[in-house]
């Protein structure tokens, strides 16, 4: 396991890192944490011949919360998620998945930025953010733009990002109401089984909104606004639950794989599903 | 003189027998001071890297090397047809079979070496393996061992005659070109005539799966040829360093006394290191070829594809019983999957390893077991992962067709286990399928683990809970696993165990120093088992030094006595044995010296402790460290100078430790989830050497045991793809998966060992298999479940409940 050979480049400017993406297209790659790009080197899945940290760019790496919208910058690493308190009370919802992602040695160096860039349908935080209806901030050589985590996920590493962007930082709404990540794996370090992210409000003891995403079981992260606007409107009784099971269940396409067959993919995603609306609505 | 300690005191200063004394190797290794293979870096050393065949069986059409050796810092590129000139393409297995050093002419499973590249650093070398262009012609794959005794498709064409006749195997005759050999225990028609006419049968087809020992280190060699003295050196991920300079010897021809292997500090073995890899001969050859020294470390997924696997063993069963629960008659057929070449690690005799000890813990009148090795197009291997060889399948086996034996019953798995255990006044007792037991209390082991689960208690708790769930209150279910074990390790009288002929004796050389401390030498190679630790606690106990005082020192072929090596639980039992016996020499000689230091007859002292005194007189002794300097520096009549010993030990038998254990587990039926709620183990292993590190080398078996039943597997496709090669799949618990385990213990000796005691690494992987999956089983007994196979991963779990319509 031991990968081909590349150039390192460690700019200090985003025009830096953006000349350099400019300069070699598609024989360059970005790297942050380096916990899915090395793997996917050492495996020769990925030829890199040019390599860019994005260590040592100022402005990746703060968290803002301001008026209402959560701002992190692309190079926090899950680690910072888990320990940011102010983090924690806009969106709670952030710690509870950044905790069941691999393990800490792991969420020491694994970035967001590098988590929702990756476009691999096994990340957790593609389906957080389609939960949360983020926005993605771009730069690249013909200037910034800002795409909706809804529309950035194409296929299995296909994203809407062109070569020559960098993703410098992701924001959303601080979500109101009750939330849950519920996800199901194998073992510590393992990508999901299937899992959920959900969020519901509670207005005069019913549903007043629901958002819900789920992780591993296409090849990208699905967010079912069918399953959420099954549960709005109804007290998230048995049978609504259910409807957005079902709901859910039209929405996902899983494949077969060392963690089970279609059919055992399809119940589980339905069990998780079900545990954290459950947990989401306790909490609303 | 009086004694200012007490004798307990001097007993503890000792810290030999039964003192939990801490790990010596530790200090080193906690530090990263550890010295392994990969550590090796020798002047001028070039590093080899192997080209492997991407397709699970296909013909070789051409290898092109032309890119590789143009690339800079590439010395060479080996091939078979290199290889051929010496002889060494092909190379001898351990169960008498060949195996392809380099694919000559073509390939029989995915991750084959094809050629060997060696270059001036590991990254030339792995770039260099991307330029060898091989050309391949695919073959039909098949990797179902059933269908493989159906084929046309030949795998071996080197064993089939150019009549197309089928000759003898290693182990007699061969039924058809893919088949290895048909191995029997005991009497299968007087066995068919009970089970025939028997009250009550059971019978029941499992498979073990595929697996693999999967240590930390993986597998590697430093090969250094010097020209000038024609000596070669040979550092090696070895549990058996001796073995291989024989074996090195042979093939090369270089003679034996001028090879040295040494094997450095190992990280885990667990059998994966018992066997001779190509990698291992192509670093020879490659050193011989340049004249500089040559590494070869194996990657993750190579050691995963390609070095030996565990298990795959298709096993069927029946066993008969009176309506009463008496077992009359068992049988058993196993179809063994060995891959493409048989390197199974066995001794000669046993191909299939000792499966025939496959009656337990058990008194069943008549048995038999038949074994067919297969080829197929997978890895070779066949080693015993944890265990004594096959001992995890035979004890999986008989565990399993108890517990169906039981529901055919409708009968309680732990009273069962009592009616039918060998009783405490049967021992020795020979079973059914040939084996000597040497001693055992099983009654006394099993009422004392119920006990301390409140085993009744249990019960009732899961009959509540089946109601439960009937109700629709829980989706959880609940497994009380059992397993009774008895293994058999210690390998082997040498008059029927041998490996490649050598006998399987074991061997220790003691030095005392002049001022009473120690260095002794075994044939042996820890692996992490702790040997440095309790092998000296052995011989402070047989010669009265302090542990502290004597070094151990084991894996250089030109320092260590001539032994077998660490593996199927072997080294208490047999080098164990070899140290105490070295160590009563040095005592008998040290009687002498003191018997002429204190002015009595040789008779008129005895030992006591950490001296001989004059019998009666206490007051008058000496310390076996006065002794010790007598012995180098006072001429006594009769007497040569020096204090050394050296025992070579013959085991008159097996030794045959023992376990019950206990695990009580909760399964979400909807994610397939299993929870460990307690797990209790009570082992056996006679004489306790080292009570601290048995607990570990029970905590360490136990969480190998949950791995394997748990989800642990060599996983093929149809096209004989490797599914699980890297760790994402291939499942290695971490601490968070691993329950907290309560160890307990009964103490029944070995009466043929020298301290009685019976070796204990291994017993926890064996006794846990069963143990873990019986509690899967279990929780589903009360909707239906018979057997179902392991391993018992989430969907696996969840396909049972859902084909026991409990998702309905
Ligand atoms: C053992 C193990 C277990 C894991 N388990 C999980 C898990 O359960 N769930 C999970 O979600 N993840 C898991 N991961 C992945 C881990 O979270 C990664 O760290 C993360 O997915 C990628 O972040 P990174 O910073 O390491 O990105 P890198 O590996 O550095 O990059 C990943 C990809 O994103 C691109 N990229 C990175 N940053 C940017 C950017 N700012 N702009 C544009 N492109 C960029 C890179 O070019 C590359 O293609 C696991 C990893 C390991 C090694």
């Amino acid at each position: 396991m031991i990968p081909a050979a590349f150039e390192y480049y460690r700019p200090t400017d985003m025009a830096g890192v953006i000349a350099l993406l400019k300069e070699h297209g598609d024989d360059a790659r970005v790297i942050a944490g380096g916990h899915s790009l090395i793997p996917m080197m050492k495996l020769r899945m990925a030829e890199v011949p040019h390599l860019i940290d994005l260590q040592a760019i100022e402005g990746l790496n703060g968290i803002s919360i301001a008026g209402g919208t959560v701002k992190i910058g692309a190079m926090i690493t899950q680690h910072e998620i888990i320990n940011s308190a102010e983090l924690e009370k806009a969106a709670p919802i952030m710690k509870e998945a950044a905790l069941q992602i691999a393990d800490p040695q792991v969420r020491y160096m694994g970035t967001i930025g590098g988590n929702v860039a990756n476009g691999d349908p096994g990340n957790d935080m593609p389906g957080l953010m389609q939960c949360l209806n983020a926005q993605f901030h771009l730069v690249g050589s013909d200037g910034d733009r800002v795409v909706d985590a809804r529309d950035f996920y194409e296929a299995a590493y296909m994203t809407d990002r062109e070569d020559d962007e960098v993703l410098i930082a992701v924001s959303f709404a601080a979500p109101i109401g009750g939330f849950a990540y519920e996800k199901q794996k194998r073992k510590i370090g393992d990508y999901a089984t299937a899992a959920a992210a959900v969020q519901i409000s509670k207005e005069g003891g019913k549903v007043g909104a629901a958002s819900i995403a789920m992780t591993n079981l296409s090849d990208t992260p699905i967010w079912s606004e069918a399953a959420g606007a099954a549960l709005i409107g109804t007290a998230c009784d048995e049978a609504s639950v259910k409807a957005a099971v079902t709901a859910m269940l039209s929405d996902i396409d899983p494949t077969e794989d060392n963690r089970g067959p279609v059919a055992f993919k399809r119940h589980a995603a339905g069990i998780v599903l079900g545990r954290a609306i459950a947990r989401a609505w306790s909490r609303a | 003189m009086k004694d200012e300690i007490s004798r307990e005191e001097r007993v503890a200063g000792l810290k030999g027998l039964g003192c939990s004394r801490k790990r010596v190797e530790d200090a080193r290794f906690t530090q990263g001071k550890g010295n392994y293979v990969d550590d090796i870096k020798l002047p001028g050393m070039l590093h080899g890297d192997f080209v492997r065949s991407p397709y699970a069986h296909a013909r070789i059409k051409s290898i092109n090397i032309d890119a590789a050796m143009a690339l800079p810092g590439v010395t060479a590129v080996l091939t078979a047809k290199d290889l051929e000139p010496l002889g060494l393409h092909w190379m001898p297995t351990l169960a008498g079979d060949k195996q392809m050093v380099l694919a000559d002419g073509k390939v029989l499973f995915q991750g084959q070496e094809v050629a060997f590249v060696v270059a001036s650093d590991r990254y030339v070398a792995a770039d260099a393996v991307e330029l060898v262009e091989v050309d391949y012609e695919e073959l039909e794959v098949i990797v179902d061992p059933f269908k493989s005794l159906q084929s046309d498709v030949v795998l071996r064409e080197d064993l089939v005659a150019d009549d197309g006749s089928i000759p003898n195997g290693a182990h007699g005759p061969r039924k058809h070109p893919n088949h290895i050999f048909t191995w029997e225990a005991g009497e299968e028609e007087a066995t068919n005539q009970v089970i025939d006419n028997a009250a009550v049968v059971a019978e029941a087809e499992m498979y073990y799966h595929r697996t693999h020992p999967c240590p930390l280190e993986t597998c590697g060699s430093v090969a250094s040829m010097d020209k000038v003295n024609g000596k070669l050196t040979l550092w090696g991920t070895f549990q058996a360093p001796h073995v291989v300079r024989t074996v090195a010897s042979l093939l090369s021809g270089i003679e034996e006394h001028n090879i040295r292997v040494v094997s450095p500090d190992i990280g885990g073995g667990f059998g994966n290191k018992v066997g001779v890899y190509p990698g291992y001969i192509c670093s020879i050859v490659a050193s011989i070829v340049t004249g500089v020294p040559v590494k070869w470390v194996e990657d993750r997924m190579e050691n995963l594809m390609s070095t030996a696997f565990a298990r795959d063993y298709w096993m069927k069963g029946k066993i008969s019983a009176t309506k009463e629960g008496k077992i009359t008659g068992l049988h058993c057929h196993v179809t063994a999957d060995h891959g493409a070449f048989d390197a199974c690690a066995d001794p000669t005799k046993f191909p299939a390893g000792f499966m025939n000890i496959c009656t337990g813990s058990y008194d069943i009148p008549v048995a038999y077991l038949g074994v067919d090795g297969v080829y197929t197009n997978k890895a070779p291997g066949g080693v015993s992962y944890r265990c004594s060889f096959r001992v995890t399948e035979a004890v999986y086996f008989i565990e399993r067709m108890i517990e169906v034996l039981a529901i055919e019953l409708n009968m309680d798995p732990a009273e069962l286990r009592s009616i039918n255990f060998i009783k405490k006044e049967q021992f020795p007792y020979t079973a059914a399928l040939g084996w000597e037991y040497d001693s055992g209390d099983y009654q006394t082991a099993w009422d004392k683990a119920l006990k301390a689960v409140d085993y009744k208690g249990l019960r009732a708790e899961q009959a509540e809970r089946v109601e439960a769930f009937k109700r629709g209150e829980t989706r959880k279910v609940m497994g009380i696993g059992l397993s009774f074990f008895t293994e058999i390790v210690g390998a082997g009288p040498v008059k029927n165990c041998d490996i490649l002929g050598m006998g399987m004796f074991d061997s220790c050389e003691i030095r005392i120093h002049p001022t009473g401390s120690a260095v002794a030498r075994l044939g042996t190679i820890s692996q992490g088992q702790g040997h440095a630790t309790t092998f000296a606690q052995i011989l402070a106990t047989e010669i009265g030094l302090s542990a502290e005082s004597i070094t151990i020192e084991e894996g250089d072929t030109d320092t260590a006595p001539y032994g077998l090596g660490t593996y199927g639980s072997r080294s208490t039992p047999v080098a164990g044995a070899a140290a105490a016996m070295a160590g009563r020499k040095i005592r008998a000689k040290a009687q002498m010296i003191a018997a002429y230091l204190l002015e009595v007859h040789d008779n008129d002292v005895e030992f006591d402790v950490d001296r001989f005194v004059v019998k009666g007189v206490p007051e008058r002794f000496k310390t076996m460290k006065e002794i010790a300097y007598a012995a180098y520096n006072q001429a006594i009549p009769g007497l040569e100078p020096g204090l050394e010993a050296v025992s070579y030990y013959d085991p008159p038998n097996m030794t045959y430790p023992f376990g019950a254990y206990v695990c009580v587990m909760d399964i979400d039926v909807d994610t397939g989830v299993p929870e460990i709620r307690r797990f209790y183990a009570l082992d056996d292993c006679g004489t306790r050497i080292n009570p601290m590190v048995i607990e570990g080398q029970i905590h360490g078996g136990l969480t190998e045991a949950l791995a394997v039943a748990l989800g642990q597997e060599i996983a093929y496709d149809d096209m004989g793809n490797v599914k699980t090669a890297t760790l994402m799949d291939f499942f290695l618990p971490t601490a968070w998966e691993v329950p907290n385990y309560e160890t307990d213990f009964t103490v029944t000796p070995s009466p043929h060992h020298p301290i009685g005691a019976k070796g204990v690494g291994e017993s926890p992987h064996v006794g846990g298999v069963p143990c873990f999956s019986n509690a899967v089983q279990d929780a589903f007994r009360p909707f239906g479940n018979r057997h179902t196979n392991m391993p018992h991963d989430h969907w696996r779990i969840w396909q049972t409940a859902n084909n026991l319509g409990m998702h309905d």
